[in-house]
């Protein structure tokens, strides 16, 4: 019999006192350390992954300024003579003019979409909206090289604006490009601001403001780290986008800035250059390497620079 | 002003229980006895219904707010006491589905009327919320925020930032560091600057939401001592959790308590009492008023 049934008092806390102190002591858990191996691993090999490429790049990128004097990569014009056509400047040219063009279209549009969708559209339309929005980024580069190349520089830009263009020129090139980066920027942007607490949009119309006045200057500001990741995750998309500028930008190198002439980016000449017979090891080979590590930089260089940007101007909550 | 410690508020809502009408705890806001009804009332709500949906929030609710007084709403979660707060300012527009019925006035115009315009309504009732919500800018660019986008005329926004800021009895805690994020600021600070944001847009009427909740015992007195001196120049609704404070501050106190639905179960709000402080915390005329002063439910 246990003694305690009858005894008044405070009832014990648990189910009963244990003969020996509680084993404590840590247990072998294999399928954690399992897990916790194969996810270090994930992460790791996605770095892994990025570091072989830049050596990749880096070993024949090097041999080529062996090859070519780097005063002939950053020029104007093609320096004859060594059998290779090193010139990078009109390509960066290229590239610069079609982002510009594409930045110019898509960061209104896609900022605005987001600001409508964040801020003024009911449940009900953003349901819709935006997985619609999102639908545009599926849409092959191809389709929009083709859309470029066949509908935007005849119809648009020579039928309806009656603007003498060539064929292949830059203004239908960055304006597709600006199309397919839309939905990037609206839906990443539009995620930030939906992030924005509630409670700094309460506190701003309580205190008289109206919506525009609460999305510019209480919510835009609260996401602007989020807001200019997108603009830059569009800016390294149009960068690095080939297929539309290749279709539709043309295939000369172009030092004018006038748009409506063909330009070739650093992505057209890899991909054009790519499909040509060049030996391994030769100047010709060798160089795109080259221009693809000049394009790493360029991107890396925007990252940095936004990122600096963001820091000083971000208003974090 | 006569402070009250600071621990008793610490208790929160739990109120000791006692059979006896809590005479311990009466207003020390008036001096001189107020009439029953507030006889120049700066806002009131006829017969005001409140759905969220199908949901009906409250029902019919009857009040009058008295010029330069403190009136407390009180009662249980889910009475309805912070969406009549909401509707006094129309910020219950913002609630999608929210639908009012009934009216509410100010300075006897109906602002639930089609010709008024809401954003013009909360420039002459701000409100302070529950948990503070400073914008993620400088002190001085959060009490400038409201002049600027109301597009006041201001002589000198460095003496209204100051005004306003000694107004909430912040400025001598930031007058150093204006231009540092208010994020840095402790929690009862933030509140004080939420503040001293809505009387820099020179209200009527500020309502505040439960404004101590999220503080301690040592903030709430400090934001509690603040409220008592802002009513010289404002009416002040305050929304309350903790029935010292409202004993504490308010001079008239409205109970309300959330009535189940005998088909649906939805409980819908609805106006108890509606009294002097000292007369809702010593001598209610409804059992329930004193079954939740006296600590027996909610």
């Amino acid at each position: 019999m246990a003694p305690s049934a009858t005894v008044a008092g405070p009832p014990p806390s648990g189910a009963g006192l244990p003969a020996s102190p509680p084993d404590l002591s840590p247990r072998p858990r294999p399928g954690e350390t399992l897990i916790k191996l194969s996810l270090a691993l994930s992460a790791g090999l996605s770095v892994l992954i990025t570091f072989g490429i830049i050596a990749a790049v880096l070993g024949p990128a090097l041999s080529f300024f062996d090859q070519v004097p780097i005063g002939d990569f950053f020029s104007l014009h093609d320096q004859g003579g060594r059998g290779v056509r090193a010139a990078v400047i009109p390509l960066l040219i290229g590239t610069f003019l079609t982002t510009v063009i594409a930045l110019a279209l898509a960061v209104p549009l896609g900022l605005g979409a987001a600001m409508y969708l964040s801020e003024y559209a009911s449940p009900r339309a953003r349901k819709w909206l935006k997985p619609t929005v999102e639908l545009l980024a599926g849409v092959p580069s191809v389709v929009y090289g083709f859309f470029a190349l066949f509908f935007i520089t005849p119809v648009v830009l020579q039928g309806w604006l009656g603007l003498e263009v060539n064929f292949t020129n830059s203004w239908a090139a960055g304006l597709v490009l600006g199309v397919m980066i839309i939905p990037t920027i609206a839906s990443r942007s539009e995620d930030a601001l939906s992030a924005v607490p509630q409670a700094l949009r309460q506190g701003s119309l309580a205190m008289g403001a109206n919506r525009m006045q609460t999305t510019l200057r209480v919510v835009l500001p609260a996401a602007l780290s989020g807001v200019a990741a997108a603009i830059v995750l569009g800016l390294s998309r149009a960068v690095g986008e080939t297929m539309i500028v290749t279709m539709a930008g043309g295939a000369v190198k172009n030092n004018s800035l006038d748009p409506s002439e063909p330009h070739m980016t650093m992505t057209a000449f890899i991909a054009i250059t790519a499909q040509g017979e060049n030996p391994v090891g030769s100047a010709d080979y060798n160089m795109l390497f080259a221009v693809g590590l000049l394009l790493f930089v360029v991107t890396f260089v925007i990252n940095a620079i936004s990122i600096a940007i963001v820091r000083r101007f971000r208003q974090a909550y | 002003m006569s402070k009250m410690p600071a621990e008793a508020t610490a208790n929160g809502t739990h109120t000791p229980h006692s059979e006896a009408p809590m005479t311990t705890f009466v207003s020390q806001a008036g001096h001189e006895p107020l009439p029953k009804l507030p006889p120049d009332p700066v806002m009131e709500t006829k017969a005001l219904n409140v759905f969220y949906g199908d949901f009906h929030a409250v029902h019919d609710v009857d009040l009058a707010f008295g010029r330069n007084e403190i009136t407390a709403l009180i009662g249980p979660s889910g009475c309805g006491k912070s969406t009549v707060l909401r509707c006094l300012n129309r910020m219950n527009d913002l609630v999608p589905g929210a639908r009012v019925e009934g009216e509410v006035t100010y300075h006897g115009q109906n602002i639930y009327a089609k010709d008024v315009d809401p954003i013009a309504v909360r420039t002459h009732i701000g409100m302070v919320f529950q948990k503070p919500n400073p914008f993620p800018k400088s002190i001085y660019d959060n009490i400038a925020y409201g002049p600027r986008v109301t597009g006041m005329k201001v002589d000198s926004m460095d003496d209204l930032v100051e005004e306003a800021l000694r107004g909430a009895a912040l400025w001598d805690e930031v007058k150093d560091k204006l231009k540092q994020s208010a994020i840095g600021l402790s929690g009862g600070q933030q509140q004080r600057l939420c503040i001293a944001r809505t009387i820099a847009t020179k209200p009527d009427v500020i309502l505040m939401d439960e404004p101590c909740s999220a503080l301690d015992p040592i903030a709430t007195a400090r934001i509690e001592d603040l409220m008592l001196e802002l009513k010289d120049d404002y009416t002040i609704v305050i929304v309350t959790h903790n029935m010292q404070q409202a004993a504490r501050v308010s001079d008239r106190t409205a109970f309300f308590t959330a009535k189940p639905d005998k088909t649906t179960g939805n409980r819908t709000g609805q106006l108890v009492e509606y009294d002097l402080t000292n007369t809702i915390f010593s001598n209610p005329s409804d059992q329930r008023t004193e079954d939740y002063i006296s600590g027996r439910f909610g």
